[in-house]
């Protein structure tokens, strides 16, 4: 390609295009000012504000060891959650890849469908499932495999069953939008020059769904720091996370500095996340099915 | 989230909806309280009759925890609730931060005529609910547990148990099941409390947060015996479901009336106050719900009938096995460091 710089009379028409497109979608720029930038500001402003600039309410974050064990549990949580919804979403957006038109528009249906349940709907209904005298304990009772009913709620197992069913659609679609685009010649090609089929499913095809499963972790590592309902309820009390913390903190301290101060820190370490995966994925590339 | 609701319509339908009505038609007040069937009863028993009577208008909002926009309300310096049944500790603390109206009961003679203990310079007791031992009548068909220190005694009363993941009431059932009596709670001593919930801890199978989470614990069987509030535990019983409780060494806890500091229609929000602690109007609501008057002069009015009255909370025979709890201890600073204190004891 010829690099030499030819006066360009599309670089002027370049230019009007990036004003037109400016105009055109500052109407949703200051929708994102009003509704995201301004009250985030304003929280964060809280957290340092009180009765003039302080950082007792970071410094409390730090230094008292009921906040770091709150920070811990949640990123340990959402850890166990991506881990285990990526094992049991891989095959599902596999499956629903490899599967003709239809197959694949009913299996997506039944992964999206829960959506459209409440999450509170959801977490009372494991509760019905999970519980002592839920129907999973009653169906092993009468099988009797058990003679104790096993605490399956109300502690962290229960959080973690309940929040992986939630999250599991946000990690499925982006891995099957991802597998969507991995060509199939690829693996014909692989197949034809005498590899077996999990060897090209190791060497081409997992690679390349690599994006989708970065994607997909993401998601749901993100979403899950945020979660509330589903540990409060199914969490017996003593789960408490990040998003728990924040609640806590505006009945028992009774100020939004110290709740502020929490939400802010948990802002910060997502945003470092999607700083450090966007690094080695464009995230739009693999959500924006382009 | 409600709060801004309010403000939003108000800022939509503007001089149409909020400021129209006011300047010409009938004073108005906004009265807020807790939402759910509890408001839908006071509506009926209190806050229709007391409309009508006044001849003002009661516009209605309703918010599980108040506090939160109570706050932000008042600190914006453009409050637009009146009225709020909440918590008399919210009443009491928010009386001190500079948040409550300081209330002059000369023009509340209602109040006025109530026990001193059932009021403070910012508010008026409206309704008493009880924090109470409830128990399966499955697991306890007879000799259920009758106090805290049965609920303490795990050999003697064996099974599942849960108490509110809050200090409130249970740092007074620690020390009632420790031995302190009823009515030589308060200043609480916390060290002792909290050692006596270090014994219970590790028998407690779930800290509820919610009063529907406690009922439905104890409906599912999830658990044998709890602490929870008496309406949620007859609810449930009316249901079919073989649950009880005993006011024995209850925990009585009242929500008030208070009104905002600079409220928009505060002569009207006086008014009201003293209305809606008429012995009559007080005596309608446990007609149609499980909490006690506010005002024990309802037990005189003849409305409520006697086996009605033996099931209420604020009963005065009831009133005597209870505990009455100090919202005054709970919103000073030892209150508050207790309150603290709660979040690591949990996450320990």
């Amino acid at each position: 390609m010829p690099t030499t710089s030819v006066p360009d009379p599309s670089k002027k028409h370049q230019r009007r295009e990036h004003a037109l497109m400016l105009a055109l979608v500052s109407p949703a720029l200051l929708v994102i000012l009003a509704l995201i930038v301004l009250p985030v500001g304003w929280l964060a402003w809280q957290s340092v504000d009180h009765d003039g600039f302080t950082l007792e309410n970071y410094r409390r974050v730090f230094t008292e060891d009921i906040y770091w064990r709150s920070f811990a549990l949640t990123f340990e949580i959402s850890l166990a959650v991506t881990l285990i919804a990526l094992l049991l979403g891989y095959p599902v957006a596999y499956l629903a890849n490899s599967v003709p038109k239809g197959w694949s528009i009913l299996i997506l249906a039944l992964v999206v469908l829960p959506f459209w349940t409440s999450v509170l709907v959801r977490a009372y209904a494991w509760l019905a499932l999970l519980q002592r005298t839920g129907v999973i304990n009653q169906f092993l009772r009468y099988l009797d495999v058990i003679s104790e009913p096993l605490a399956l709620v109300h502690n962290t197992f229960g959080t973690v069953v309940a929040t992986v069913h939630i999250l599991l659609p946000f990690m499925v679609l982006p891995l099957y939008a991802t597998m969507q685009k991995i060509p199939a010649d690829l693996m014909q090609a692989g197949a034809s020059l005498g590899a077996s089929p999990s060897l090209t499913f190791f060497r081409v095809f997992l690679p390349l769904s690599m994006p989708g499963v970065l994607a997909g972790c993401t998601m749901v590592f993100v979403l899950c720091l945020g979660f509330y309902i589903t540990p409060e309820l199914l969490g017996g009390g003593r789960t408490v996370m990040v998003s728990m913390l924040v609640s806590r903190n505006v009945e028992l301290y009774n100020q939004f500095g110290a709740a502020s101060a929490v939400a802010v820190v948990l802002l910060v370490s997502v945003l470092a996340i999607f700083f450090v995966v966007s690094r080695f994925i464009s995230l739009d590339r693999v959500l924006g099915q382009k | 989230m409600t709060t801004r609701n309010v403000g939003l319509g108000c800022a939509l339908l503007g001089a149409l909806a909020c400021g129209g009505t006011a300047a010409g038609a009938a004073e108005q007040i906004t009265f807020v309280s807790q939402g759910g069937a509890y408001q839908q009863a006071q509506t009926v028993a209190i806050l229709d009759p007391s409309a009508k009577k006044l001849g003002i208008t009661i516009n209605q909002d309703s918010i599980p925890d108040a506090w939160p926009a109570i706050k932000t309300q008042v600190g914006s310096g453009k409050p637009i609730w009146d009225v709020v049944d909440t918590p008399t500790g919210n009443c009491l603390r928010g009386g001190e931060q500079g948040l409550i109206e300081k209330l002059d009961f000369s023009k509340i003679p209602n109040g006025a005529a109530m026990p001193e203990a059932y009021r403070s310079p910012y508010s008026v007791s409206y309704e008493f609910y009880s924090s109470v031992l409830a128990f399966s009548q499955k697991t306890f068909p007879k000799d259920a547990p009758n106090s805290w220190a049965d609920f303490w005694d795990v050999k003697k009363f064996p099974g599942r148990r849960a108490l509110r993941n809050h200090p409130f009431a249970t740092l007074e059932a620690a020390l009632m099941a420790d031995g302190v009596a009823p009515d030589k709670l308060y200043p609480l001593d916390v060290d002792r409390a909290f050692k006596k919930l270090e014994e219970i801890k590790p028998h407690i199978t779930v800290w509820w947060t919610s009063g529907a989470q406690s009922a439905q614990l104890l409906n599912d069987g999830e658990v044998d015996m709890e602490m929870a509030w008496n309406g949620r535990v007859s609810a449930v019983a009316k249901e079919g479901a073989k649950v009880s409780f005993t006011y024995n060494q209850g925990i009585l806890q009242s929500t008030s009336l208070c009104i905002l500091k600079g409220a928009p229609n505060r002569d009207t929000a006086v008014k009201f106050l003293n209305e809606a602690v008429d012995p009559v109007h007080q005596a309608n609501l446990p007609l149609h719900i499980d909490y006690g008057p506010g005002n024990p002069k309802a037990f005189e009015t003849n409305v409520i009938k006697p086996e009605r009255a033996a099931q209420l909370p604020s009963e005065p025979s009831n009133a005597a096995k209870q505990a009455l709890m100090s919202y005054a201890w709970w919103s000073s600073p030892a209150g508050e460091a207790a309150e603290k204190r709660w979040a690591s004891f949990m996450q320990k």
